[in-house]
């Protein structure tokens, strides 16, 4: 526009100022750039270095890992004792059915192999065939999954599923709860919505009852009451009545994050596929559901972390998950007193798990962010 | 655009008009929208309907394709009258075009398949034939070079270019347009209207809810005057901007044409 203007002259565009870039400048302007900022910076190091060696010292450079008994780490007091969950290893992952079967620990390792095999590739971008993938991740491998853990297949022993425990439980708990949750989820959230006065007083009902108990309550009743629906014949597993009731629980969570999805979506997005002559599941199906799962990922993904974590209240009905086993293991007669170690080793498992998912639910974000992406 | 001969119903004669509305009154609640509007369009004919806002003209043009439900009166599209009928509200929206004052194109699908998205779905077409249709028809709007683009990556003027083609690939009898231009920038405005200036050359019949009163007299067979839900006056572009006949009607003119 500006050539054949004789009044406009475009001034060129210059360098920024060389104070304001730089490694130098962006430390002084972002750690030291105002009093307040200064003093947090200052505190921040001066706690960083009052906790942080110490730490390191006594996690990693004094630990102890060898040997096979806790006369290592009674003798070095001063570290922290691995060697105790090197030695209970397979107790705290895989339960104490296969911890004491070693011949038969080859099935959960496999399962979590098969899991990571699926998984990884999920997760890189340049993977053909996801579709697939996640088809085979949410079918065919819970399939895998029960026949070679729990057995009773291709000769495989049975193994008793109250003898589960560890992170197995914790993992096939949240498994099942987050598989399941899912799609009910959604079902409830558009029938929240939906223009059925009775389909919206039942999805209501159910999304508020679920969601006004707490899990514990709702393991407690699964765990007692549920045999006193069914005739008394019919014996129902532990960890079933477990799955059945946190599916129960976190469809009502997930439900309402995808609800704030679905709120997020412009009447007129329903109104142009409507005039285009598109019926409600196919509106559903291919216009709003793709937009407002998009926006309900961080909620829904928070609600799958919050629920990864709360499998751990499936103690209080005598199963013993991961952070109960790791307990119990520390407080048997051979590593009495090395619980820190052993909730230590728990608690990074479940953040591996849960910063995995968090940092899986990021990456869909970006790569989903169609309205904002610029050339 | 050769979609508008399509044959398609054979009851229609070529003069039978192409809506019919009679006696169409609507109630938002306790508030009366519409009142006693009766109408009836033929076939190439193009409407420009206007009036104050609150008037009821958006109102009634959604009701042609049943976003807004009526509750007294009657409506035929293409011989078919509009009713609770779901299967029957959707094969009159599938053979309406709409277009929408905020565009509503969807974010999540590029441009092309904005187009593709409802005659592989609803006209059954195959990605191929759905694809070929909706590159003539982004080719016909002058956008064929953003067709693997996302709405968001276009200006506004662009986007409704895209929603027009996006009504059209479903070759509609009767397009709809629900001031297609008062979300855009004064630049962007002369882009779309050429757009529909060419598609109404094409003998497409149009109702276009519209200010744009250029438009209107170079375009329209008909221009229709409507407030307090009432259709005012209606008449030919020259008689209506010349010789209004109510006071009403001088007054809106007075006021729009003053700025």
């Amino acid at each position: 526009m500006s050539e054949n203007s004789t009044n406009f002259i475009k001034i060129p565009d210059r360098e920024p100022p060389i104070n304001s870039i730089g490694w130098l400048a962006w430390i002084r302007h972002n750690l030291f750039g105002s009093t307040t900022n200064t003093i947090i910076t200052v505190l921040f190091f001066y706690f960083f270095y009052l906790y942080i060696p110490p730490f390191v010292d006594w996690a990693i450079l004094n630990a102890n890992i060898s040997g096979s008994d806790r006369s290592v780490c009674d003798a070095n007091k001063a570290g922290a004792c691995w060697t105790f969950i090197k030695v209970r290893l397979d107790q705290l992952l895989f339960g104490l059915y296969f911890a004491t079967n070693p011949e038969e620990i080859w099935r959960p390792i496999f399962v979590f192999a098969l899991f990571g095999m699926l998984v990884v590739p999920l997760v890189i971008d340049s993977t053909p065939h996801k579709k697939w993938l996640l088809m085979i991740l949410l079918t065919i491998y819970p399939v895998i999954f029960i026949a070679v853990v729990y057995g009773g297949v291709f000769g495989i022993p049975v193994s008793d599923t109250g003898q589960w425990g560890g992170l197995l439980l914790t993992f096939a708990l949240a498994f099942v709860g987050i598989v399941l949750a899912l799609p009910l989820g959604i079902l409830l959230a558009l029938g929240r919505r939906s223009e059925m006065p009775i389909v919206r007083a039942l999805s209501i009902t159910y999304i508020e009852f679920w969601r006004g108990t707490p899990l514990i309550t709702i393991l407690f009743m699964a765990s007692v009451m549920l045999p006193l629906f069914f005739p008394s014949g019919v014996e129902f597993d532990k960890v079933v009545r477990a799955m059945i009731g946190i599916t129960l629980f976190q469809s009502a969570y997930t439900a309402e994050a995808v609800r704030g999805g679905l709120q997020a979506i412009d009447k007129g997005q329903n109104e142009a596929s409507m005039a285009l002559g598109m019926g409600y599941w196919r509106r559903t199906m291919l216009i709003v559901l793709p937009q407002a799962l998009k926006i309900s990922i961080p909620s829904i993904v928070n609600t799958f972390i919050a629920l990864f974590k709360d499998t751990s209240l499936v103690s209080i009905i005598g199963l013993l998950d991961l952070l109960k086993m790791s307990q119990n293991a520390s407080r048997s007669l051979d590593w009495n007193g090395y619980d820190i170690e052993g909730y230590l080793f728990a608690g990074f498992v479940f953040w591996i798990f849960c910063f995995g998912m968090s940092s899986y639910s990021q990456k869909l974000e970006q790569k989903l962010d169609t309205d904002r992406r610029s050339e | 655009m050769t979609s508008t001969t399509a044959p398609k119903n054979s009851i229609d004669t070529d003069n039978a008009p192409i809506i019919t509305i009679d006696k169409l009154n609507k109630w938002y609640g306790k508030f009366h929208v519409l009142k006693d509007i009766d109408l009836s369009v033929n076939k190439t004919e193009k409407i420009v309907i206007c009036g104050p806002s609150g008037s009821g003209k958006s109102t009634l043009i959604r009701c042609i394709n049943r976003l807004e439900v009526h509750q007294e009166g009657s409506i035929i599209v293409d011989g078919t009258e509009l009713t609770d009928d779901v299967k029957h509200i959707n094969e009159i929206r599938s053979d309406v075009g709409m277009v929408f004052q905020h565009f509503n194109l969807f974010p999540h699908l590029t441009v092309l398949e904005n187009c593709t998205l409802a005659p592989i779905w609803v006209r059954k077409k195959s990605k191929i034939e759905a694809d070929e249709i909706g590159m003539e028809l982004l080719t016909k709007v002058r956008i064929p070079d953003q067709a693997h683009k996302y709405p968001g990556q276009l200006s506004g003027g662009q986007q409704q270019r895209v929603a027009i083609a996006r009504a059209l690939c479903m070759q509609p009898r009767v397009m709809l347009f629900d001031e297609p231009t008062s979300a855009l920038d004064p630049e962007m405005i002369k882009e779309v209207l050429e757009t529909m200036i060419e598609l109404a050359e094409s003998g497409m019949t149009m109702l276009v809810v519209t200010h744009e009163m250029g438009f209107a007299n170079k375009v329209a067979d008909r221009v229709i005057f409507m407030d307090e839900g009432q259709i005012v006056e209606q008449n030919d572009p020259g008689n209506f901007f010349n010789n209004p006949k109510s006071d009403r009607t001088k007054l809106f003119l007075s006021q729009i044409l003053e700025h």
